[in-house]
C-alpha cells in the first residue's frame, strides 16, 4: 500500500501546478453563454498546452495519463478554483466511447475538435418516458437510402444549445427485444429537424434542454459500434461517466466544506458543539469519499474497465454534497439564502445530484444486482 | 498511488481467514459465548504463530511488521468474531511500544508479543474504568485519561469480572491508585489502537453484510427471494457503502500509521468514526434483514451486533471522533490561512 504520489505522478502535478498557476483564467463571469463562452476560451488554452485530454492515448493528441494522473488533473483543477472545460461531455464520454467503437474514419474526423472546444457534443439518451429505464427509450430512426431519419424527443441534455454533435440513442428494430433494437448515432446538431428548447430548472437557469427531432438526417456512416449494437455502446458512455468525475467532485465538495468550515469558525458558530459535530460527520464523508475513489482507481488500473463500483462513489458524492448544502444553508441562517448568495444557489442545484448521471436509486440496484449478487428486481 | 494491499499482505489476509474458519467457525464462537469462557487453545495456536507479535519490534520478541499487518489481523478475527484476548492485547502493546518508556517496553513487550503476558488498554476515570475488555486475564493494563495514560501491573489492581451484552468476550472493572505514567506520544498511541480497534468493526460490517446477503438470495416469500425486493435490496447496498467507506477510512489510517505520520491524527478519528457507524448500522440492518429469525438467539448476526456495541464505545464513540475532526480541520484551514 502506497498512498503517496510516486516521482512521476509529482512531476506531473507538479508541472501541472505551474501551469495553472501561470494561466489561471480568473473567476467565470456570471450569465450564462458569457460562462460558456468563458469555459470553451480556457479549454482552448488547455488543448493548446496539451492538457486538455491527459487521459486520451498520445496517438489521439492526449498525454497517456496514467488514471492516477487523470484524478490529479480533475484534482488540481477544482483545488485551484479553475473551471472546468466546455466540452466536458465530448472529453470525458463521446471521444472516450468513439475510442472503444468508433470506425478509423470517425477517430480521425471527431477526437481532435473535441479536444480543442471547436466541436462541443451533447448526449441525448433520456426521454420524456425513458430515463432510468433507459432501454425503452423510444426515439425511432428509420433507414432512407444512405442516410437515417430521426424522429423522437430527448431531455436533459446539457448544453445542447452549444452543441455541433449529440451523442444520439433512438431504435432502429421495434420487433427486437428492448436492449436490442438501439442503436449509437452521431448526430448533426445543426440542421433543420433538430430543434432545441430551454428548459428551465429549479435553480432558474437553463442548463438543460429538451431536443425534438423530426426527420432530421444522419448519414450511415455516423454509426457508432454497429446497428442494433446501441445499449452496449451507450452502456461504455455510461461508465465512463460515473469513473472520470469522481475526483473533480470530490474535491469540489471539499472547497465548498473548507469555505463553510472558515465561514462557521469566523462567525463563532464553531462553538456550537451539535454543529460541530455535523460538520465533522461531513468532514468525514467526504474524505471516504476521496479514499474509496482511490481505492477504485486501483482496482481498475490492476483489473481493467471501470466497473460498477463507479456507482457506489457517485452515489457516496450524491448524498454527500446534498448533505453538506442543506447544512450550511441552515448552519449559516436565512442570508445564505438570500440575493447574492452563492450557497442558496448551490443548495439547490445539489438536488440535481441524486438524479443526474443515475439516480441513486438506479445505482442502488446495480450495486444490489452486480455487486452484491442479489437476484435481480421485482 | 496504490490503494491494495502488497503481495504478502494479501497472504496473510488469505491465511487468517482460512484459520478462522477452520477454528473459530460460528459454533465455537456460539459456545465460547454461551460458556462466558474462551477455548484457550486457539488464543494458544493464535500465539504460537506469531500473530500477537506481528506489529511489535524485533528487539522484544515481535515479528517487527506495521500496524498495516495488525489491521489485517484484526479484520479477520471481527469476520470470524473469534473470543479471544488477541485484540485487548494488541491494543495494549500498541500503547506501550509507542507511548511507553524504554524501560516499560523492556518489561512488557516480550510477554505481550509471545501472549504469555499479555495487556489491555481502556479510557479511565479517577483510576478506574468499569468495562475494560480482558482485564481479568491480563498482565499489564493501560488506562487513559485524558491525554495521560497510566500503566498498572495486574497486580497492583483490582479487577472484577463484569457481563455486559456481549459474552464473545470477557470484559472487567478495574480500579488502580498509582501505577507509572506512559511518559511517550500518548496520542499517537491511542491513534494507532483506534485503527486496530476498527479494523475489527469492518470485519464485523463485512461478515453481517455477507450474511445478510445469503439469507435474501435464499429466503423466499411471495414465491421470491426477498432479496428481489428493493426495499431489501437497497438496505443490502446501503451495508456495502456503509462497509467499504469504513475500509477505506480504516485502511488509510493503517498507512497513515505506518508511513505518514503526520495525518494519523485525523485519518484514525475518521476510520474510528466511521467503522464505529457502519459496525453499528450493518449489524442493526443484518438483524432487519434476517427478520423474524435474525431476532432470535439461535440466529447468529446478534453476536456481531453485541460486539459492534461494545466496540463502537470503546476509546471513546463516533461523536468524539467526530467533534476532533472539526477541530483538527478548522486549526488546519486557519493555519494555512495566517501562513
Amino acid at each position: 500500500m502506497d498512498l503517496t504520489f510516486n516521482e512521476s505522478e509529482s512531476a506531473f502535478r507538479d508541472e501541472l501546478r505551474a501551469w495553472i498557476k501561470a494561466n489561471h483564467p480568473g473567476e467565470e463571469p456570471a450569465g450564462e453563454d458569457e460562462g460558456y463562452a468563458f469555459r470553451r476560451d480556457w479549454q482552448r488554452q488547455l488543448y493548446e498546452a496539451g492538457w486538455a485530454a491527459v487521459h486520451w492515448p498520445t496517438e489521439f493528441g492526449g498525454r497517456d495519463a496514467t488514471l492516477v494522473e487523470a484524478a490529479i488533473f480533475n484534482e488540481e483543477l477544482a483545488r485551484a478554483r479553475a473551471p472546468f472545460p466546455a466540452n466536458v461531455l465530448g472529453l470525458l464520454l463521446a471521444g472516450p466511447t468513439l475510442m472503444i467503437w468508433g470506425t478509423d474514419e470517425q477517430k480521425q474526423r471527431y477526437l481532435d475538435p473535441i479536444m480543442s472546444g471547436e466541436e462541443i457534443w451533447c448526449q441525448g439518451f433520456s426521454e420524456p418516458e425513458a430515463g432510468s429505464d433507459l432501454a425503452s427509450l423510444k426515439s425511432k430512426a428509420v433507414r432512407d437510402g444512405d442516410d437515417w431519419l430521426v424522429t423522437g424527443q430527448k431531455v436533459w441534455t446539457s448544453g445542447a444549445q452549444y452543441s455541433k454533435w449529440c451523442m444520439f440513442v433512438a431504435r432502429t428494430d421495434f420487433d427486437a427485444p428492448k436492449h436490442k433494437g438501439l442503436t449509437y448515432f452521431i448526430l448533426d446538431m445543426e440542421q433543420e429537424g433538430v430543434e432545441v428548447r430551454p428548459l428551465r430548472q429549479i435553480t432558474g437557469d437553463p442548463e438543460f434542454n429538451e431536443l425534438f427531432l423530426e426527420n432530421a438526417r444522419i448519414p450511415a456512416a455516423n454509426v457508432v459500434g454497429g446497428e442494433g449494437n446501441g445499449w452496449t455502446v451507450a452502456l461504455t458512455t455510461l461508465m465512463n461517466e460515473r469513473a472520470g468525475l469522481a475526483f473533480g467532485l470530490q474535491v469540489g465538495m471539499k472547497v465548498a466544506l473548507d469555505e463553510l468550515t472558515e465561514e462557521l469558525a469566523a462567525s463563532g458558530k464553531l462553538d456550537d458543539p451539535m454543529i460541530a459535530d455535523e460538520l465533522g460527520a461531513l468532514h468525514i464523508k467526504c474524505e471516504i469519499l476521496r479514499l474509496t475513489a482511490y481505492r477504485g482507481l486501483t482496482a481498475t488500473m490492476k483489473y481493467g474497465q471501470p466497473g460498477p463500483e463507479g456507482s457506489l462513489t457517485k452515489w457516496m458524492w450524491s448524498q454527500g454534497n446534498q448533505e453538506l448544502m442543506q447544512f450550511a444553508t441552515q448552519a449559516l441562517g436565512p442570508q445564505s439564502l438570500a440575493g447574492g448568495s452563492s450557497w442558496g444557489r448551490a443548495m439547490l442545484r445539489s438536488r440535481g445530484n441524486s438524479i443526474e448521471g443515475g439516480t441513486t436509486e438506479v445505482l442502488k440496484n446495480i450495486i444490489a444486482e452486480r455487486v452484491l449478487g442479489l437476484p435481480r428486481k421485482k | 498511488m496504490n490503494f491494495d494491499f502488497t503481495e504478502d499482505q494479501h497472504e496473510i489476509k488469505r491465511t487468517a481467514r482460512e484459520l478462522l474458519a477452520k477454528r473459530s467457525g460460528l459454533e465455537q464462537v456460539r459456545e465460547a459465548a454461551e460458556a462466558e469462557a474462551y477455548d484457550e487453545s486457539l488464543f494458544t495456536e493464535l500465539r504460537e504463530l506469531g500473530w500477537t507479535g506481528i506489529a511489535i519490534d524485533e528487539q522484544y520478541g515481535g515479528a517487527g511488521l506495521g500496524v498495516v499487518e495488525l489491521m489485517i489481523l484484526c479484520e479477520e478475527l471481527g469476520y470470524a468474531l473469534a473470543a479471544s484476548p488477541f485484540l485487548a492485547n494488541a491494543l495494549g502493546g500498541l500503547m506501550i511500544e509507542h507511548a511507553g518508556s524504554d524501560e516499560q517496553r523492556a518489561k512488557w513487550l516480550p510477554g505481550i508479543a509471545s501472549g504469555e503476558a499479555t495487556a489491555t488498554v481502556a479510557f479511565a476515570s479517577g483510576g478506574s474504568s468499569e468495562v475494560v475488555p480482558d482485564a481479568d486475564s491480563a498482565a499489564v493494563i493501560v488506562l487513559i485519561e485524558g491525554d495521560e495514560a497510566t500503566l498498572v501491573a495486574r497486580e497492583d489492581a483490582e479487577v472484577e469480572t463484569v457481563s455486559t451484552i456481549d459474552p464473545t468476550r470477557r470484559y472487567a472493572r478495574v480500579s488502580a491508585s498509582g501505577g507509572e505514567a506512559l511518559p511517550g506520544d500518548v496520542a499517537g498511541a491511542l491513534a494507532r489502537a483506534e485503527v486496530a480497534l476498527s479494523a475489527e468493526m469492518v470485519g464485523i460490517a463485512q461478515r453481517t453484510q455477507e450474511m445478510a446477503i445469503e439469507y435474501a438470495k435464499e429466503r423466499k416469500q411471495f414465491d421470491t427471494p426477498i432479496g428481489a425486493f428493493q426495499a431489501v435490496s437497497h438496505r443490502c447496498a446501503q451495508m456495502l457503502f456503509d462497509t467499504e467507506g469504513a475500509r477505506s477510512a480504516t485502511y488509510f489510517g493503517g498507512w497513515a500509521a505506518d508511513a505518514d505520520q503526520s495525518q494519523l491524527a485525523l485519518a484514525s478519528a475518521i476510520a474510528k468514526a466511521a467503522a464505529s457507524g457502519a459496525a453499528l448500522s450493518v449489524t442493526a440492518s443484518s438483524i432487519q434483514v434476517h427478520g423474524g429469525i435474525g431476532f432470535t438467539w439461535e440466529a447468529d448476526v446478534h453476536w456481531f451486533f453485541k460486539r459492534a456495541q461494545l466496540d463502537a464505545a470503546m476509546l471513546g464513540g463516533a461523536g468524539k471522533q467526530r467533534a476532533k475532526v472539526t477541530s483538527l480541520t478548522a486549526s488546519s484551514l486557519a493555519s494555512a490561512g495566517g501562513a
